[in-house]
């Protein structure tokens, strides 16, 4: 098995060099060939994996690949534990990605960057592997900065363009607050328990679960202050409040790799990292309740913005933010299973959506904002229907898949006790409301009503920065002209969209059972008896169909169902309502237009202050002492050094042979007054 | 009276490489003789196959038991056996990359073949020495060979003015290593390394005079390594030189010397090692810092790589100051997987020379990225290698022998190379620099034979491999020096 688990990461990774180094010699079609037969490689070989681990029962796999290093009796090495929980993993990662690769064809046919971005998205799966294959904390860094890397060089991808270049340094700073974070966890865990392997770690964590260490003069305890330095990395990769302002930036990526990276795998690594931590996580309660309330504000709170987005893929963003809380606010409530279920069914129908919105985007000559659209469900069938799949899927309509996760979070809020959970529950509750309003407020714009354009180009000078959007692919605009007629994508793009659709119906109901309820994550994932939120649930389970129908009974559904009608009744049918609105709650609004000042004032605070703490310590620091002293100092100092040593290195043959004799009488000196 | 009556057969199964490279060396030069300038791929072909040859024979007896034959002047084992194979590889491909530059400058003729395998021969003799007198036969041999070839331009003044200068300065620092051997000779009785062993320890008491012989010693291996304050001839040399000699200069016989220094130092000198010991830090230190920081003010690309190995040479030291096992087993990780590294950046730079103009100073280099993407890389990589950047093998190799010297309490100077490394890494990344941001005025592409293109993929492929996997390698290391 160890040769399949080295061809599924190794796959990809042939594929990004090929692309990458060789790209402009094998050509465009070349590159996507053998890109994409990589990852459809390793897909194939993942349901290998899945069929032996899950589907047959084989043990877990817990092996070393080779030992990089050894040093003080830590081994560094790299090595794959492959259980249940990876199986998933990897199967989700490789499928959403091949859809990703393949629907890369249609979308970015007309880009001079072909290659390349063929090159990052297999080298992000190579990564993304890495991260989740690995047994130990080393290999798990380096997937975790591998994939944030590539993620810099995508949303950077139109480097041309100084907005791309903006969010993607602003998406390497966060995530350096919050890798810095994760770093501290890791050093913690080598210092105390003297490994970085998982199995020891885990095995040996229950001893260290009442050990205190001494910070500042207070007694900590260990696991807590561990825990919540891992999870301040979580927070960073899965965009969590008050590190979450990167992601809604990333989307000036192409929209292939805010589907891949930005919603369906990378921002879920957070997630996936503490729920293969859950032996430790589950050692600190207080640890538990941080999470859950970081959560539970994010899920909430991010919802709410995606009302007043205009751009298609912002919304979607902020959604993504918003789901990403959930799974969160789950693992805060010791439900691990349900917040890694939650994110398998999440990849499939957010990567949808993403897609989609990637379709719509094609389909209106990268047109981005949703003002300007309406009506396209006669033009764009396919995108349409899979577009309402997948926004019934992400409001938890009973059925799809979307709703088994989303309800077993919320019940499982609802059966847990911990500090923070009241609050939680209250936050996934009206989450739901925001959710279905803006899910469907979209659905509503961007597909039903009048077609708004047709007409829309005329004071198209205040959105410069629309045009912008198209600027990547030179020329392209003007091929097309303006105000033509939207278009149905190629196939390349809606085939995967109807692959995504699938398991966004059905993944749900077919894995209920045995994820959450069932031996599934057995071994894998720990959970302390007194914080089993998910077995009271368990009581009350009798298959899928039967929980679909109680759905149907309870509260989320309906506030569900509110939120598709006001976004029905605002957007459709009194369209007046919504700029009438949006004049009543102005105040709000502005809030919300503003982002609650997140980005303001990690503007005037991080940005312009530690501009300003540069400047003071530059006219001071550098200017005055190191400039002046230091290096002029110095400067001057090796300049005088170097012109004795110009002397010394004068060329002439009797000075070299001087220096000899010098240096041998030095040593004889040396031995005689010893 | 000590003289055995009964004479004892040498044994000349182990000296097979050695009898087989010199048997070659002769036959290359009366072939040559009778060959035309257009059929000189012929003498060409036939280095290789001899380095080859020697290649096997030396594979063959790796693993069985140490020999020592010649009436102990001669021995044969793994730490030899290693650094022979070392040595061929290094020696096949700068052989490789250099007969297109030699032919591109008119200078393709079978003197180069045949000083450059007598000089192999050399270094195969100073690898296996078991006494003074081989060590010093073997070493001379090398020199000479190498004089020959720096002069080999003979009608370019720089050759012969750089070639002038190693002569003389060589010949000073011999004269100073066979006063150093003399003395020891005296105060032991015996050339014999280890006879000298034996009785270096007890002579320990009173006397200056093996102290004061350690001195000379030292310094005429110095000079061979190039440690500061013996160092001036080697930017010169570096300079001067022609580039394909400059890359023959500066990596096989690296390793010759560091076997010097073991067999010498080590294994014949090792109960007077608090003395050398001593000696060798103030090399090292000096070794490090006029390396690093004087690297920095070179325009050259060669002065720059020629002080570059003077610092290496300074982190060689380390290991063998460390004085164990590990310290030994890492200095020789590191001289194997610098000199792997010298090759291939002295081959990109022969390359990246366009037809009659070669790459002097570093800013020829500019723009390689848009000329060549594939060896833009592989400098790349050899220069992230050598500044020490992890994952790359040259930084194992110092964290190697770091940890070495760590281990024996010298933090101190752990942390002075670790700083001074860091100002090294300037000058390397410099050059990164260059290939990738500045605008090169042509884009001519690099045009390279495919066998040459092959080996340097293969060196550069080998430096990322040896990075990710460097307990292999470690694991021969410490096996060969048990």
């Amino acid at each position: 098995m160890l040769t399949v688990y080295i061809f599924i990461v190794l796959m990809p990774l042939f594929g990004a060099i090929a692309a990458g180094l060789f790209g402009k010699k094998i050509g465009r079609r070349a590159a996507h060939w053998i890109t994409i037969l990589g990852v459809g490689g390793s897909f194939v070989l993942s349901l290998v994996v899945f069929n032996r681990h899950v589907l047959s029962g084989e043990p877990d796999f817990n092996g070393t690949l080779y030992t990089w290093a050894m040093m003080e009796g830590v081994r560094l090495e790299i090595g794959f534990l492959v259980d249940s929980l990876t199986a998933m993993m990897i199967t989700v990662v490789t499928f959403v990605s091949l859809m990703v690769h393949i629907y890369t064809i249609g979308y970015m046919k007309e880009d001079d960057g072909y290659q390349r971005f063929f090159s990052y998205i297999s080298l992000f799966t190579f990564s993304m592997l890495m991260l989740v294959m690995s047994n130990n904390f080393l290999q798990l860094f380096f997937g975790w900065e591998a994939v944030g890397v590539v993620s810099y060089l995508l949303i950077g991808f139109w480097y041309k363009r100084p907005t791309a270049i903006y969010a993607n340094m602003k998406a390497f700073l966060v995530n350096r607050v919050g890798d810095f974070g994760f770093l501290l966890g890791i050093a913690s865990i080598l210092m105390f328990f003297n490994s970085l392997d998982y199995a020891d770690v885990f095995h040996a964590a229950p001893l260290y679960a009442d050990k205190t260490i001494s910070i500042g003069g207070g007694q900590w305890s260990l696991m807590t202050i561990t825990c919540i330095l891992l999870f301040i990395g979580a927070m960073g990769k899965s965009a969590q409040v008050p590190l979450h302002v990167w992601l809604p930036d990333s989307m000036e990526g192409p929209t292939p790799i805010s589907a891949l990276i930005h919603a369906a795998t990378m921002v879920t690594a957070g997630i996936f990292m503490v729920a293969r931590m859950s032996p430790l996580f589950e050692l600190s309660s207080t640890a538990l309740s941080f999470v859950l309330v970081i959560g539970s504000i994010t899920a909430l709170f991010m919802g709410l913005l995606g009302i007043v987005q205009n751009d298609i893929k912002r919304v979607v963003a902020y959604s993504t933010l918003s789901q990403l809380g959930y799974m969160t606010v789950a693992l805060g409530v010791s439900a691990y299973s349900a917040a890694v279920f939650h994110l398998m069914t999440h990849a499939f129908f957010k990567a949808l959506l993403f897609l989609a919105a990637g379709s719509v985007i094609i389909g209106m000559h990268h047109e981005q904002d949703m003002r300007k659209m309406g009506g396209l469900r006669k033009y764009m069938p396919i995108t349409w229907i899979t577009s309402l799949i997948g926004s019934l899927a992400l409001i938890g309509f009973p059925g799809f898949s979307g709703f088994y996760s989303k309800d077993s979070i919320i019940e499982a809020v609802k059966a847990s006790h911990i500090p923070g959970s009241g609050f939680a529950y209250f936050a996934v509750i009206v989450g739901v409301f925001v959710t279905a309003f803006y899910s469907f407020r979209m659905y509503f714009l961007v597909f039903h009503g009048k077609e708004r354009f047709q007409h829309s180009h005329a004071g198209d000078s205040r959105h410069a920065g629309a045009e912008e959007h198209g600027g990547h692919v030179d020329g392209h605009d003007h091929q097309h002209g303006h105000g033509h007629r939207p278009h149905e994508s190629p196939a390349v793009v809606t085939v995967p969209l109807i692959m995504l659709a699938i398991p966004s119906i059905f993944i749900g109901g077919m894995t209920i059972g045995s994820m959450l309820f069932g031996s599934y994550f057995e071994g894998v994932i720990y959970v302390a008896p007194e914080h089993d939120a998910l077995a009271h649930l368990a009581e009350h389970f009798h298959g899928a169909i039967s929980f679909a129908l109680h759905g149907i009974l309870g509260l989320p559904f309906w506030l569900a169902m509110a939120g598709v009608w006001s976004a029905w009744f605002i957007y459709m049918k009194h369209p007046e309502y919504a700029e009438h609105i949006r004049l009543k709650l102005g105040p709000i609004h502005q809030i919300l237009e503003r982002k609650y000042g997140f980005d303001d004032f990690n503007q005037m605070f991080f940005a312009d202050g530690s501009r300003r703490l540069g400047s003071a310590l530059w006219k001071f620091g550098d200017a005055g002492l190191i400039d002046g002293l230091l290096v002029n100092g110095s400067a001057r100092t090796i300049g005088w050094v170097a012109s004795v040593v110009r002397h010394i290195q004068s060329g002439y043959l009797f000075h070299y042979a001087f220096a000899m004799i010098v240096g041998l009488l030095g040593l004889l000196t040396w031995i005689v007054v010893r | 009276m000590g003289i055995p009556m009964t004479f004892v057969p040498p044994d000349f199964v182990s000296v097979m490489p050695e009898i087989f490279v010199l048997s070659m060396a002769c036959a290359v030069l009366v072939i040559d003789v009778f060959l035309k300038d257009e059929q000189r791929g012929i003498t060409f072909g036939l280095c290789q196959l001899t380095l080859l040859g020697a290649l096997l024979l030396t594979l063959i007896g790796y693993g069985t038991d140490t020999t020592v034959t010649f009436n102990g002047h001669f021995i044969r084992d793994a730490m030899g056996d290693v650094l022979k194979v070392g040595i061929y590889v290094a020696i096949a491909m700068v052989l490789l990359f250099s007969r297109d530059y030699l032919i591109a400058r008119g200078i393709h003729r079978g003197e180069y073949y045949v000083l450059a395998l007598l000089g192999v021969l050399g270094m195969m003799v100073m690898v296996s020495a078991a006494s003074f007198l081989t060590a010093y036969l073997g070493l001379e041999l090398l020199s000479l060979s190498l004089y020959a070839l720096v002069a080999f331009d003979r009608d370019n003044a720089q050759c012969s003015e750089a070639a002038m200068k190693y002569f003389v300065l060589g010949a000073l620092a011999s004269g100073m290593l066979l006063y150093g051997i003399s003395m020891i000779y005296g105060t032991t009785g015996s050339l014999d390394l280890r006879v000298v062993a034996g009785a270096a320890i007890e002579n320990r008491d009173g006397s200056l005079l093996p102290a004061l012989g350690v001195a000379f010693l030292v310094v005429g291996l110095a000079f061979k390594l190039g440690a500061v304050p013996f160092h001036m001839w080697l930017p010169d040399v570096y300079q001067g030189a022609p580039t394909s000699v400059t890359l023959y200069v500066g990596s096989a016989p690296k390793l010759a010397a560091f076997a010097l220094l073991m067999r010498i130092l080590v294994e014949g000198l090792g109960g007077l090692e608090s003395d050398w010991q001593q000696m060798l830090i103030v090399l090292s230190v000096l070794s490090i810092a006029v390396g690093n920081v004087i690297a920095i003010a070179q325009t050259n690309i060669k002065r720059m790589l020629a002080y570059s190995t003077i610092s290496h040479v300074g982190f060689i030291l380390l290991g063998i100051i460390a004085g164990t096992a590990d310290g030994y087993s890492a200095a020789m990780f590191y001289a194997l997987t610098y000199v792997l590294t010298t090759v291939g950046s002295f081959g990109i730079i022969i390359l990246a020379g366009r037809s009659g103009c070669e790459v002097e100073n570093i800013q020829d280099l500019r723009g390689l990225n848009d000329r060549s993407p594939w060896f833009a890389f592989l400098m790349l990589v050899m220069m992230m290698s050598t500044a020490g950047i992890p994952f790359l093998v040259g930084f194992y190799a110092k964290f190697a022998v770091l940890m070495a010297i760590v281990n024996v309490g010298m933090v101190g100077l752990a942390v002075y190379a670790v700083v001074l490394s860091v100002v090294g890494a300037f000058y390397y990344l410099r050059v990164v620099k260059v290939m990738y941001f500045d605008k090169s005025e042509d884009s001519i592409p690099i045009l390279a034979a495919l066998d040459t293109k092959i080996v340097i993929g293969a060196n550069g492929l080998i430096l990322i491999l040896l990075g990710l996997y460097p307990t292999g390698l470690m694991g021969v290391c410490i096996s060969a020096l048990q």
